[in-house]
């Protein structure tokens, strides 16, 4: 991983970021769900969005992915302005978002969910066209898929995975957003979309990851952004980051001189035993 | 790590056609291949048809045993005609049942239709194809209706429908007025078409001849496309004696059927809508859209698809379908009464489409599954109406029929979750 950090850094340095968030907010009734967020993504970087549930994570998402629609601040994608009024709109940018809950159809084999939507078709479908680009897609990702004539429903989870972000890569998306794409996948499965996210990062995807688990944060996020109770809370670039930095950023530890103490404190204990 | 495994899978062999480069794949090539994946894609529970034909087969094998008469050229022919109509309204509830919806007022609307068509001629002196087509907007219009219900306000089509059955028969009955009965004109073509319009047998055999030649060369583009693609093609030795047997299947029913009164006009024009109707679902965009909001409608959202517009499109065919089927029906009756698409209609085009392989819970099925379930039933129906048996018998065993289709659909999906084909 430490290799790695060179690399993402001379994008934030030299490059305009392709998504930029500035100032975003936004309350549902009485409950401020976001306020005054911030937040860059480069080109060729995997950033984390991290936070404890209700920090904000998914309205962040829901915002980006044309959902809702901010109450205040601005979204910048390729230096331009621009407003997301809808999931189309989000694709039509170039941002494509994978959603937690798969969001495939199962009937369908892989070529129609891959190309759903957006059916590649004069009339009546071309389903070689499509079928082609489906392995020469699945092939770039490594992805470990039979058959494409298969209903998805057939798939393992982490097929099912690879499906789901194979198919936000169809319209060629400058940046890509993964919902927890590894919950409820298994150690190996969990891996391959791992491998599957250093590969969106190699074709230069800017790629968002939301996720609770920090090993897979940690295994392959450039820098990882804390969220807590809808506001900013910190900023970290992964290298130069311990695990309990970023958990103290996201439980609020280090509002808190006595929290900090204790934990200094149980550390200290810890070494001494 | 996955830059040197994504090089690796880019320098694999080109001979291989690009679907058939996984080792783990199992290859089923010729004739001996295509055998052995039926029989595997069976055992796995994906029976498609299967059941509905081997019912069909048994059906007809028992009421033969029964009744000498029921295979003869003469009760088939009557079979077919008895088909078309309902079997007609069968295709709206296929392509509504796909999206996961269900349209109970169809037999109000073939009724509907019925009335329009019998009052726009003989009371209101409307040239027939007006009165026709007077009757299938109005039905259209109903579809839409229920659409924008559904659509804006989210209730259950179930409930929707339930309202629109009562509604529209009111309305049938109003439009029929105090009479109740309207006798059609028997010289009208429309009742020419539902009772005695049959193609000559040369025009039947040439039906016959295009449909097997269409199928072989639509098989055969295809198989030319995948292979310039890159992909396999199918073997040519398989498309002839698909497209072979076809052809045997359907100049031996000419033949049969054309040594008394031949092949309907009506009954040729239902087997042209399921045609047209499969072709697209399976083909266009807007019938991999039905699947997909059958399959997951929030996924179909999800990714684009506009899901009200395909909602109130399928619900405008099942409705436009209804009354295609009710002219059907008037048509054979040679009149348009108060029970026009009343009684069973509604169910038995329900049925057919489930018999017929049409999963109720949506995504699932195909425009054949009207063609295939209604002759299952109308062949129950026919057989024991030969055997002088009421319609108390008929209604139980139609019941029993469907009871065990829904029960095959059911054991088979289990055995598709088992064996990984859900």
């Amino acid at each position: 991983m430490t290799m790695e950090a060179p690399l993402a850094e001379q994008p934030t340095l030299q490059r305009e970021p392709v998504l930029s968030l500035r100032g975003i907010s936004k309350n549902f009734g009485a409950v401020q769900a976001l306020t005054d967020v911030d937040m860059d993504i480069f080109a060729g970087e995997v950033v984390a969005i991290v936070g404890d549930n209700g920090a904000g994570k998914s309205t962040l998402v829901k915002i980006l992915a044309g959902v809702h629609g901010p109450d205040a601040g601005t979204i910048m994608f390729d230096g331009r302005r621009v407003t997301i009024p809808s999931p189309a709109a989000a694709r039509a940018l170039g941002l494509a978002i994978v959603f937690q809950d798969l969001s495939l159809c199962d009937n369908l084999d892989v070529v129609s969910n891959l190309f759903l939507g957006r059916e590649v078709s004069d009339f009546t479908l071309n389903e070689e066209e499509m079928e082609k680009h489906s392995w020469t897609l699945l092939r770039q990702l490594s992805a470990k898929i039979p058959s494409v004539r298969i209903a998805v429903a057939s798939l393992s989870g982490g097929q099912r995975q690879t499906v789901a972000i194979a198919r936000s890569l169809i319209g060629d998306p400058q940046v890509v957003i993964l919902d927890e794409p590894t919950a409820a996948l298994g150690v190996a499965q969990t891996a391959e979309v791992l491998n599957l996210i250093e590969n969106l990062r190699e074709r230069g995807l800017g790629v968002v990851l939301i996720s609770h688990n920090m090993a897979d944060v940690q295994a392959v996020a450039d820098r990882v952004v804390v969220l807590r109770l809808g506001r900013n809370n910190g900023d970290f670039r992964i290298p130069e980051v311990s695990y309990e930095e970023i958990i103290s950023a996201i439980t609020g530890a280090t509002d808190n001189a006595v929290t900090r103490r204790a934990t200094a404190h149980g550390t200290h204990e810890g070494s001494d035993s | 790590m996955s830059k040197n495994k994504t090089t690796a899978a880019n320098e694999s062999p080109a001979e291989l056609a690009a679907d058939v480069l996984d080792e783990r794949l199992i290859r089923h090539e010729g004739l001996g291949g295509a055998v052995r994946a039926f029989f595997q894609r069976v055992r796995g529970g994906d029976l498609g048809s299967l059941p509905v034909v081997i019912g069909l087969v048994l059906i007809w094998a028992i009421f033969q045993i029964l009744n000498q008469n029921f295979l003869s050229s003469n009760n088939l022919v009557d079979l077919t005609m008895q088909s078309a109509a309902t079997g007609t309204i069968a295709i709206g509830v296929v392509l509504v049942l796909l999206i996961a919806q269900i349209d109970l007022s169809i037999g109000s609307i073939s009724g509907l239709a019925a009335a329009i068509l019998a009052v726009g001629m003989t009371q209101l002196g409307w040239p027939i194809w007006l009165a026709v087509i007077v009757a299938l907007l109005a039905a259209i219009a109903i579809g839409l209706l229920y659409g924008i219900l559904y659509t804006r306000f989210g209730v259950p089509t179930f409930v929707i429908t339930l309202a629109g059955l009562l509604a529209v028969l009111g309305l049938q009955l109003k439009i029929l007025g105090p009479n109740g009965s309207i006798n059609l004109p028997y010289e009208s073509w429309i009742v020419q078409l539902g009772t005695s319009m049959f193609f000559p047998p040369w025009a039947a055999y040439a039906l016959a001849i295009i449909a097997a030649l269409g199928m072989f060369f639509s098989d055969w583009f295809r198989s030319r496309r995948r292979v310039r693609a890159g992909l396999t093609g199918n073997s040519v030795t398989l498309m002839f004696i698909k497209a072979g047997l076809l052809l045997a299947l359907l100049l031996v029913a000419v033949w049969y059927l054309a040594t008394t009164r031949g092949v309907g006009v009506m009954f040729a024009l239902f087997v042209a809508f399921v045609v047209i109707m499969n072709f697209f679902l399976t083909r266009t965009r807007w019938g991999r859209a039905v699947y997909a909001v059958g399959g997951n409608v929030e996924a179909a959202r999800r990714a684009g698809i506009k899901v009200n517009r395909i909602v109130i499109s399928v619900l405008m065919l099942g409705t436009l379908f209804a009354a295609i089927g009710g002219l059907f029906a008037t048509g054979r009756l040679t009149a348009a009464t108060l029970s026009s698409g009343g009684g069973d209609t509604n169910l038995v085009a329900i049925a057919a489409a489930v018999i017929g392989g049409t999963s109720l819970f949506g995504g699932r099925g195909s425009a054949y599954s009207a063609l295939l379930g209604i002759f299952v039933i109308q062949s129950i129906s026919n057989g024991l109406s030969l055997l002088n048996l009421d319609s108390s018998i008929r209604y139980m065993i139609t019941g029993a029929v469907l009871l065990l289709a829904v029960i095959i659909d059911a054991l088979s999906r289990r055995s598709r979750a088992t064996h990984g084909q859900a």
